[in-house]
């Protein structure tokens, strides 16, 4: 149905023309749910894109043809490509937040676009809308439709989103990461929905995602793009499970297992340069600094009954304003020098716990441990405390945790400086080099700019940047969930073998149960700001005990695939 | 380091913006001269003995007028390029000086609005609130009546100049409050200002090394836009004749002089000094919006 | 919702007590009332006994509270320099210059938002860069430049319009207006472009940057791939959404339109409050100058409720809270 043959598309730009895709060939037969897989900057939106003709400019196709049935799309004129578009070509974004209308109703969006591209009363196309919503699982249909897109929640707004893609019965719709922005819950609902639609209607989907555990879960075909070029494709099972290109096969090696703990991730070469570098003369320098400290033990971080109050906008003069409970008497505490993981939905007050423990959110009540002495809540605790020193933190967002406008040498020493571990400036110098070794950057990084590293270099230097606190506990919040999934294999190696040299006490916060199966000692299941259940990580996998916990373990897709590894079972059925 | 700068960016869009180009070498020409007036100047139209009555009225030299006087001179016989040039660098530095102080006082303000938040974010929301309900021109205007009636007359001229640039700048600082509040706002959360505060820095240090750097890009073109309406702002002023004496002529003053002779053919004594402010203004303008859209890259 | 109003409401109680507590300063600590009312030649007695009668030795909390009430109550105390009621002056005067404002405001707006609209669509076109060169321009050029230029070219050189005061004016119970006759047109239109000019390009710049943003939205890409006709997307779509921001723009422009007015009013000796104002300014004339400040604070504050209001209408967030 859909052909995509030899597509080559540039962007001609300030540094001479950017080959985005290069000679990238595809099918989709009607019913096909056709997985378009890779890391950030492989091109899989820019195709999905060119199919539908909205290629940002300056980008254009410079090769290849596109054929929906026998209609060429690439050589229609701009009136009957726009016309195509949502009758047979459709699009569902990545963020349903942002992709609806919020001045409109829902009716008038639907109602709209149906009568775009067919000659309907109103009438009709107000039953055909209610009925498409009921068909997305919106229940009450013919009361929610009047409402604005505000008034409903992530997981409706993207059931709203493949209703309006839905609405004019088109044969190819390309959803662009259309679960990245949902909770997993919701993830498997949405893919069954997918997946249904598929099967009853005979829409073809061009599925893009950098999540091969959706792959898995959903699609009968994948094309694997790296630097936008098809590296290998073929059926889901036999390029999972059997990949033969060697990127296709270190890449499914790094992708973080569920089923079972291991030591280290396989990392794959990446174009960053290998960065396990053996270790250097300064990076043991920076080891035997940190071993230089005056207590190496591992230091124990508790919290007891916090709880966590937020007041909401005020928006009448009679009610109070709401109060959301962020935290609900919530108890927990890390051995000294093991990893603690702690998991739960966005919403459930993960990283609000981050925050209480490094003092930047004032708990209602409850108090906090720090290896049996008392650690002072936020308010109370002191510019000058030393808890300031011994509680690191590594945050999500390596783009934003180190200040762009500083040198990296200036990023690192400033810890350096302000605990007074160091007062000679060029020694400070010379420790930030050192670690920068220790974590596998070179020291001439010490010059540069954040901007002018990858996401992965960054999340080491801001590693880095903990470490030169000589800290005893490291509070990581998703510091991989914004990384490729090879390079969040190297970061989670790195934090791996430093909680293991330097006997530091972690506490990993993330939403993939793969990931916190592979880093922690102990979990913490967190739900609606409540803890659900609590234990030893590897009892946890094997045989949870709450529900809850149950429900999250069997929706999370489970991708066993690993090379060597015999095992077919692909989708874990629901 | 060089090498670095010339590869930047900006450099790069500037050298593609033919606009911005020719605004910047207008720019350039006008606050040299100004800078450089007393040099450069063939009269000083302040020192009554450097000019003189017999030449009053000279049309610019392609209309026939005198060699000595390229674009003519004004009935008293100043010449017209040195009124400009003293003029410019009148109405330069109040606009320069105005904007500064206003960027001062509202970047503080707002710096610390947004880092702080509570009582005092509202407590200066709400003076801006006030502020923006009496205008720019009101405000300057008020100022100045309020200093006539408190400064005797004999100090109000020589205070004049500092009367006005106060007026300018109270007009202007809510801009860069607002501004900075809204930029700090959006930075407080970031992670790097998070890891600065779970370091336990000083406020200070995580508003004006940490924040501040980082929210440069609007305040810069703030800066330039304001600068622009500070120079619009003084001419108005001194048009309405509540700015300044007419023997230390800015343009604005220059511009009211002219008006007189605008219907007796003496063209040149309104026009010159009308075209070099309007040339001024609009190519500080013209740098600022190249600035905003450097700055915004989801506009390039 | 009313709860947001009602809020508005009371930032809006604030900002007027705030400037008439700035006018009250103002008359009673800028230059002497007392001395200002009386001539040389009144004994020391009788000012005494003035300023008794006029309260000036009670404390000042209490003259503070007489003096709002007083401008509540619309007696607005006697002009130092006409010894006229100052309501009376304004009172007179009022209506030329909303005439005059309102007048900028919609030439403002009925060019300035089409062309906004325009510009932003076609980005590159020759047009779109004229206008917006243009634009540039005019905000560049002061003001009275512009009036200037306009008296000259159609007062002036072609004789076409008045360029002197407010003739032909019909009186409609006390509001004389310009609006209903040939000849007050003709007297309005110079000075209304004049000012409606500089916030003409205003709000087309504003327009302009706002929709393109809008334009680079999630929901205009999602409303472009399911096939919605341009013209829908542009105007349906894209503009309501454009117009959040502008309308809480355009409610602060007004006080700029006011303010500007006294310029305007000064190139074409409109007799409005503006040159009443200016008048003021050079004597030193502070009730005026008070009044004229409460005037214009409770003209802007009010405009702004306005906007609030229309704010609620158009954004069904602020409006409809509850989650389905």
């Amino acid at each position: 149905m859909l052909t995509v043959e030899n597509l080559t598309v540039q962007f001609p730009g300030r540094f001479g023309t950017f080959t985005a895709i290069e000679d990238v060939s595809l099918t989709i037969e009607r019913g096909e749910i056709h997985g378009l897989v890779g890391e950030s900057g492989a091109g899989k939106s820019t195709i999905g894109a060119a199919i539908i003709g909205l290629l940002q400019p300056p980008g254009f196709v410079s090769n290849g043809s596109i054929h929906l049935g026998d209609t060429d799309l690439l050589i229609l004129g701009d009136d009957e490509a726009h016309q195509t578009r949502g009758k047979r070509i459709s699009m569902i974004f990545q963020d349903p937040q942002t992709s609806l209308n919020p001045l409109m109703t829902i009716e008038d969006q639907l109602i709209e676009t149906i009568q775009t591209h067919e000659d309907i009363s109103t009438e009709d196309a107000r039953s055909r809308a209610i009925s498409l919503l009921e068909e997305t699982g919106i229940e009450n249909a013919s009361q929610r439709i009047k409402a604005y897109p505000h008034q409903f929640s992530g997981g409706m707004r993207q059931r709203v989103v493949i209703a309006l893609a839905l609405c004019t019965n088109p044969e190819l719709i390309i959803a662009d990461e259309p679960t990245t922005a949902l909770d997993v819950a919701v993830q498997s609902q949405v893919l069954d929905l997918i997946r249904g639609l598929a099967n009853t209607r005979g829409i073809g989907f061009l599925l893009i995602t950098h999540d091969i555990g959706v792959i898995a879960q959903t699609c009968q075909n994948v094309t694997v793009l790296r630097g936008g070029q098809v590296m290998e494709h073929g059926p889901t099972q036999q390029v999972l499970n059997a990949p033969e290109h060697p990127y296709t096969q270190s890449l499914m090696a790094a992708v973080p297992r569920l089923d079972v703990k291991l030591d280290r991730f396989l990392v794959p070469d990446t174009e960053e340069g290998v960065e396990t570098a053996p270790i250097g003369r300064s990076a043991e320098d920076a080891e035997r600094w940190l071993r230089s400290g005056d207590e190496m033990l591992g230091q124990g971080l508790s919290m007891e009954g916090v709880t966590v109050k937020f007041t909401g906008a005020r928006d009448s003069l009679f009610r109070k304003p709401e109060v959301f409970v962020a935290l609900d008497d919530v108890s927990m505490t890390i051995r000294p020098g093991t990893v603690m993981g702690l998991v739960g939905e966005s919403g459930s007050g993960k990283s609000t716990m981050a925050k209480v423990l490094t003092g930047l959110v004032q708990p209602t009540a409850g108090t906090l441990k720090l290896n049996d002495s008392t650690l002072p809540l936020a308010r109370q605790r002191g510019r000058k405390d030393p808890s300031r020193r011994v509680i690191q933190m590594v945050f999500q967002d390596p783009y934003s945790s180190l200040n762009s406008r500083h040198r990296i040498g200036d990023i690192l020493a400033e810890p350096l400086w302000l605990y007074g571990l160091e007062n000679d400036r060029a020694k400070r110098r010379d420790l930030a080099a050192a670690m920068l070794d220790l974590v596998g950057l070179s020291a001439d990084a010490i010059n540069r700019y954040p901007h002018q590293f990858s996401g992965g270099q960054r999340q080491r230097i801001a590693v880095a940047r903990s470490l030169l606190a000589r800290p005893r506990v490291l509070i990581c919040d998703e510091p991989t969930s914004a990384l490729d999934v090879s390079i969040q294999a190297q970061v989670l190696n790195l934090l791996k073998d430093l909680q293991a040299r330097f006997s530091l006490t972690i506490l990993f916060i993330s939403h993939n149960l793969a990931v916190v199966r592979q880093m922690s000692d102990d979990i913490t299941v967190l739900k609606s700001g409540k803890v659900v259940e609590a234990g030893p990580s590897e009892a946890f996998f094997n045989d949870p005990q709450a529900d809850y916990s149950q429900e999250l373990l069997s929706l999370t897709p489970n991708y066993v695939g690993q090379k060597g590894v015999a095992s077919q079972t692909l989708v874990t059925e629901v | 380091m060089m090498s670095r700068f010339f590869q930047s960016d900006g450099v790069y869009y500037f050298l593609r913006t033919p606009s911005a180009i020719v605004a910047a070498i207008i720019v350039v020409i006008i606050v040299g001269g100004a800078i450089f007036a007393p040099w450069i100047a063939q009269s000083n139209p302040y020192d009554l003995a450097s000019f003189s009555l017999m030449d009053g009225l000279l049309p610019p030299v392609w209309q026939g007028g005198d060699p000595r006087f390229l674009l003519g001179t004004d009935n008293q016989g100043r010449d017209m390029v040195s009124s400009i040039l003293y003029g410019a660098r009148l109405s330069l530095f109040i606009g320069f000086m105005s904007m500064a102080i206003a960027t001062v006082l509202g970047v503080g303000l707002g710096l610390a609005a947004g880092y702080y938040g509570g009582r005092f974010d509202a407590i200066v929301m709400r003076i801006a609130d006030v502020q923006l309900a009496l205008p720019a021109i009101l405000t300057a205007l008020l100022i100045d009546g309020i200093s006539r009636g408190l400064l005797p007359p004999s100090v109000q001229q020589d205070l004049r100049v500092v009367v006005l640039i106060i007026a300018i700048a109270l007009s202007l600082w809510v801009n860069f409050a607002r501004t900075a509040r809204a930029s700090v706002f959006v930075e407080r959360n970031k992670d790097y200002v998070q890891a600065a505060m779970i370091m336990g820095q000083r406020p200070s240090r995580v508003m004006l090394r940490h924040i501040l750097p980082n929210i440069m890009g609007p305040l810069l073109v703030i800066m330039t836009v304001d600068l622009a309406s500070a120079i619009l702002l003084e001419a108005t002023l001194s048009f309405l004749g509540i700015g300044l004496p007419a023997d230390s002529p800015s343009l604005g003053t220059l511009i009211r002089i002219g008006m007189q002779f605008q219907l007796s053919g003496e063209w040149w004594i309104l026009w010159v000094p009308t075209i070099v402010l309007a040339a001024l203004v609009v190519s500080i303008n013209i740098l600022g919006d190249f600035l905003r859209d450097i700055f915004n890259p989801r506009l390039r | 919702m009313a709860y947001f109003i009602l809020k508005r409401l009371f930032q809006s109680i604030f900002v007027m007590l705030a400037v008439a507590f700035l006018a009250f300063s103002l008359f009673r600590f800028v230059g002497d009332p007392v001395s200002q009312m009386t001539g040389v030649e009144t004994s020391v007695q009788d000012q005494e006994q003035l300023r008794e009668e006029l309260g000036l030795n009670d404390p000042f909390v209490v003259q503070f509270y007489r003096f709002t009430t007083d401008i509540l109550k619309g007696d607005f105390g006697y002009s130092y320099r006409t010894r006229q009621p100052v309501n009376e002056m304004i009172a007179s005067r009022i209506p030329a210059t909303i005439e005059l404002g309102i007048t900028a405001l919609m030439i403002s707006l009925i060019v300035g938002i089409p062309a906004g609209v325009y510009t932003a669509l076609r980005t590159r076109g020759f047009a779109t860069q004229t206008i917006l060169l243009t634009t540039l321009v005019g905000v560049s050029i002061p003001t009275f430049v512009i009036g200037i230029v306009l008296i000259f070219l159609f007062g002036v050189t072609l004789g076409w319009m008045p360029t002197f005061g407010r003739g032909g004016t019909v009186d409609l119970g006390g509001w004389t207006t310009s609006f209903l006759t040939l000849e007050g047109w003709s007297y309005l239109i110079l000075p209304a472009i004049t000012l409606g000019v500089y916030q003409l390009t205003l709000t087309m710049r504003l327009v302009r940057a706002e929709m393109m943003e809008v334009m680079r939205s999630d929901y205009i890409r999602f409303a472009t791939a399911r096939g919605i006709p341009q013209r829908k997307l542009h105007y349906r779509h894209a503009l309501g959404n454009t117009m959040i921001p502008v309308i809480t723009i355009i409610g602060l422009q007004f006080g700029g339109v006011i303010a500007f007015s006294i310029v305007t009013e000064s190139v074409f000796q409109w007799p409005g409050m503006g040159l009443l104002f200016l008048e003021s300014v050079r004597f030193v004339d502070i009730p005026v100058m008070g009044v004229y400040l409460v005037v214009i604070a409770f003209f802007f504050v009010l405009v702004n409720l306005v906007v609030d209001i229309l704010y609620l209408m158009i954004d069904p967030r602020l409006r409809v809270k509850e989650a389905i």
